[in-house]
C-alpha cells in the first residue's frame, strides 16, 4: 500500500513542467511552428504536427473553473486529509488549457485548510508554488489577493 | 450493415456482490447460458470479443467451452466505454466474414486483479492520465465525475433532485427486477438526500455497485438468428467514438469539457439509423455515476443540451415515462459489469422480456460510458 502523497513520475515530456516549478514558473508548451499551446507536454503538435516547441510563460493567474470535494475512502495520506478541495483552473492565455489542483491557504498549506463551502467557480485564483517534496514542486493555488 | 447482424443469445451468471468461484469459471457459465439461450453449439463459435480489461483469456475461454477454429479475436480499450465496441465489433466481424457466429463477454470479480482501485498505483504516478491529477488528489473515477457535475449544474442548474431522479429511477426499476443486487431494497428521495458524500456533489447513490458476475452475448447474422431459438435483437447501428484532442478519463483540456466522447459517437449512430432518437422506445445509458445518464441524454439527443435535468423530472425516465431508462437497474442498481448487463437488458427489451417490459419496445438503445472513448448499440426488434 501507498503510504505518503502520489507524485508525478517524470518522463521527457513531463520533466521540463516540473522543472520550471521548480524554478518558481509555471509555462505551458507551445509549437515553435504555429504557435499552439498543449497540455498536456507531448511531442507533436496536433494543429501542424512540427515536433519542435518552447516554453511560454504564464502569468500564473486564472479563475476556478469547476471544483469538488473527495471523502474518503482514499489512499491512507489523502483520507487523512479529507475532505479536502479539488479545483481545475482556466487560464486566461488559453482557454483551452486547464490546470487540476487545489486551492490554498498559503504556498505551503494542506489541501483540507480552505472551507470548501466558501469556494465558487469563477473566483480568481494565483498559482503558488510549495516546498519541494522529493525534488517535485507540484504547484497550488491561492486566491487573488489573499496573503501569505 | 443495418440489421444484417443479430444478438442470437444471451447469458449471465446471478450478480452479487460477492461470489467465490473464479473469473474464468463466471465467464465459461455466463457464455454456456447464452449459447444455449441461443441454441448453438460451442463448436460453431469462431469469433471472440472482450474488453481489453477482461482477465480471462481467449485461449482460456476457448479450451475450456471446446470452440471451434476461432477466425476472429480482439479487444476493445478504454473499460467502460468498451462494452458496446465490443458487440459492434463482433457484429462488423460477422458481416465482413471473418467468422460466422462470435461470443462478446465481461466477467468481472471486485477482487479480480484489474478491479482493485489501487492495484496499479505507485508512488510515483506515470502517464498523462493520472500525471496530471493524482497527485493532488484526484484519485477515483468519481472523482472526475464530480468535477464535471459541478460545471454542468453551474452551467445549466442542474440539482441533487436530477440527480436523485437518476438514482430513483435505476432503484424502481431494480425493484421489479428478481436478477437486480437491489431488487429487495427501495429507496426513498429521503433516502438519497441523507446519504454519505463520496465526492461532493456526489453521493453514495450517485455511484454504482460494485458487483461479481459475467454476462455474454452470441452475435450471428440476422439471417441465421431467424432460425434459432429467440427473437432475433437486430444490430440497427452501432457506432464508437474517441473524439479528436481527447484525454482520457476526463478531458479537461479542451474547450467545452462538459461535451463528452457521446455526442460523436452519437452523429455517427444516428448517421447510420433509419430512426431519429424521438423514435426510441427504450433506452440503457452507461450509469457509473448518475451525471452520466444526463450527459449522455443530451449527447444522444433526446433533449437539448442542459435539458437533461427537467426531462427527468415528473417520472421521465421510468417506465412509462418520455423516455425509459436502465429499465433493469442499471450499474446503480442492478449490477455494475462495466455496462455489459445493459446489453443484455437492450436485448430482452426488443424480445419483449424484460422485467419492466416497454410495450412493443421496437428500437432499443444501449450506450457504453461517457467520459471515456465509448461506443453505442441501436438494436431493432425484428417484427
Amino acid at each position: 500500500m501507498i503510504e505518503g502523497l502520489l507524485l508525478p513520475g517524470m518522463d521527457e515530456d513531463s520533466e521540463p513542467f516540473f522543472g520550471f516549478t521548480a524554478a518558481h514558473e509555471l509555462r505551458v508548451q507551445c509549437c515553435s511552428n504555429c504557435d499552439s499551446a498543449r497540455m498536456p507536454p507531448r511531442p507533436m503538435c496536433p494543429n501542424c504536427q512540427s515536433l519542435e516547441s518552447v516554453w511560454e510563460l504564464l502569468s500564473g493567474s486564472g479563475t476556478i473553473w469547476s471544483y469538488c470535494v473527495p471523502h474518503g475512502p482514499l489512499l491512507p495520506a489523502y483520507s487523512a486529509l479529507a475532505p479536502f478541495n479539488l479545483i481545475i483552473v482556466e487560464i486566461p492565455e488559453h482557454p483551452a488549457i486547464r490546470f487540476c489542483g487545489n486551492l490554498v491557504a498559503s504556498p505551503n498549506g494542506a489541501i483540507n485548510e480552505i472551507d470548501h463551502a466558501g469556494i465558487r467557480i469563477g473566483e480568481p485564483v494565483q498559482v503558488v508554488f510549495p516546498e519541494p517534496v522529493d525534488g517535485v514542486v507540484l504547484p497550488r493555488w491561492q486566491r487573488q489577493g489573499a496573503t501569505n | 450493415m443495418r440489421d444484417q447482424t443479430a444478438i442470437a443469445g444471451i447469458g449471465t451468471t446471478e450478480f452479487a456482490k460477492q461470489i467465490d468461484r473464479s473469473e474464468r469459471r463466471l465467464a465459461l457459465e455466463a457464455i454456456q447460458a447464452a449459447l444455449l439461450d441461443a441454441g448453438i453449439e460451442p463448436s460453431e463459435v469462431d469469433g471472440l470479443s472482450c474488453y481489453s480489461m477482461e482477465s480471462t483469456e481467449e485461449i482460456d475461454i476457448a479450451r475450456n467451452l471446446g470452440l471451434g477454429d476461432l477466425t476472429w479475436f480482439s479487444k476493445v480499450a478504454y473499460g467502460g466505454g468498451a462494452g458496446c465496441g465490443v458487440v459492434g465489433q463482433a457484429a462488423l466481424a460477422v458481416a465482413s466474414g471473418q467468422c460466422s457466429v462470435a461470443i462478446a463477454w465481461r466477467s468481472r470479480k471486485r477482487g479480480g486483479r484489474g478491479s482493485r482501485p489501487w492495484a496499479g498505483v505507485s508512488q510515483r504516478v506515470q502517464g498523462d492520465q493520472q500525471r496530471w491529477t493524482r497527485p493532488y488528489g484526484m484519485l477515483r473515477p468519481v472523482d472526475e465525475i464530480a468535477m464535471l457535475t459541478t460545471r454542468y449544474q453551474h452551467e445549466f442548474g442542474a440539482t441533487r433532485d436530477h440527480l436523485a431522479n437518476v438514482a430513483l429511477a435505476a432503484r424502481r426499476h431494480a425493484n421489479a427486477n428478481p436478477e437486480a443486487l437491489m431488487f429487495d431494497r427501495p429507496m426513498t428521495r429521503e433516502d438519497y438526500m441523507a446519504a454519505r458524500w463520496v465526492s461532493e456533489p456526489l453521493c453514495l447513490f450517485d455511484n454504482c455497485l460494485e458487483t461479481d458476475g459475467a454476462c455474454a452475448v452470441v452475435i450471428t447474422s440476422a439471417e441465421r438468428a431467424r432460425d434459432l431459438r429467440q427473437p432475433a435483437a437486430l444490430i440497427h447501428s452501432w457506432a464508437q467514438s474517441l473524439p479528436q484532442q481527447h484525454q482520457t478519463m476526463t478531458n479537461f483540456f479542451c474547450q467545452d469539457p462538459l461535451r463528452g466522447p457521446s455526442w460523436a459517437c452519437a452523429e455517427k449512430l444516428w448517421s447510420l439509423a433509419e430512426v431519429k432518437p424521438d423514435e426510441v422506445d427504450v433506452a440503457q445509458l452507461y450509469d457509473a455515476f448518475s451525471p452520466l445518464v444526463l450527459l449522455s441524454l443530451e449527447g444522444y439527443g433526446f433533449c437539448e443540451r442542459g435539458e437533461a435535468g427537467p426531462f427527468t423530472e415528473d417520472g421521465g425516465i421510468e417506465l412509462g415515462g418520455r423516455l425509459p431508462v436502465n429499465t433493469s437497474g442499471g450499474g446503480m442498481s442492478e449490477a455494475y459489469l462495466h455496462g455489459f448487463n445493459l446489453i443484455i437488458e437492450a436485448v430482452r427489451q426488443v424480445r419483449g422480456t424484460s422485467t419492466n417490459q416497454v410495450p412493443e419496445a421496437e428500437f432499443s438503445l444501449v450506450t457504453s460510458g461517457d467520459g471515456v472513448p465509448t461506443g453505442a448499440l441501436l438494436l431493432r426488434s425484428d417484427r
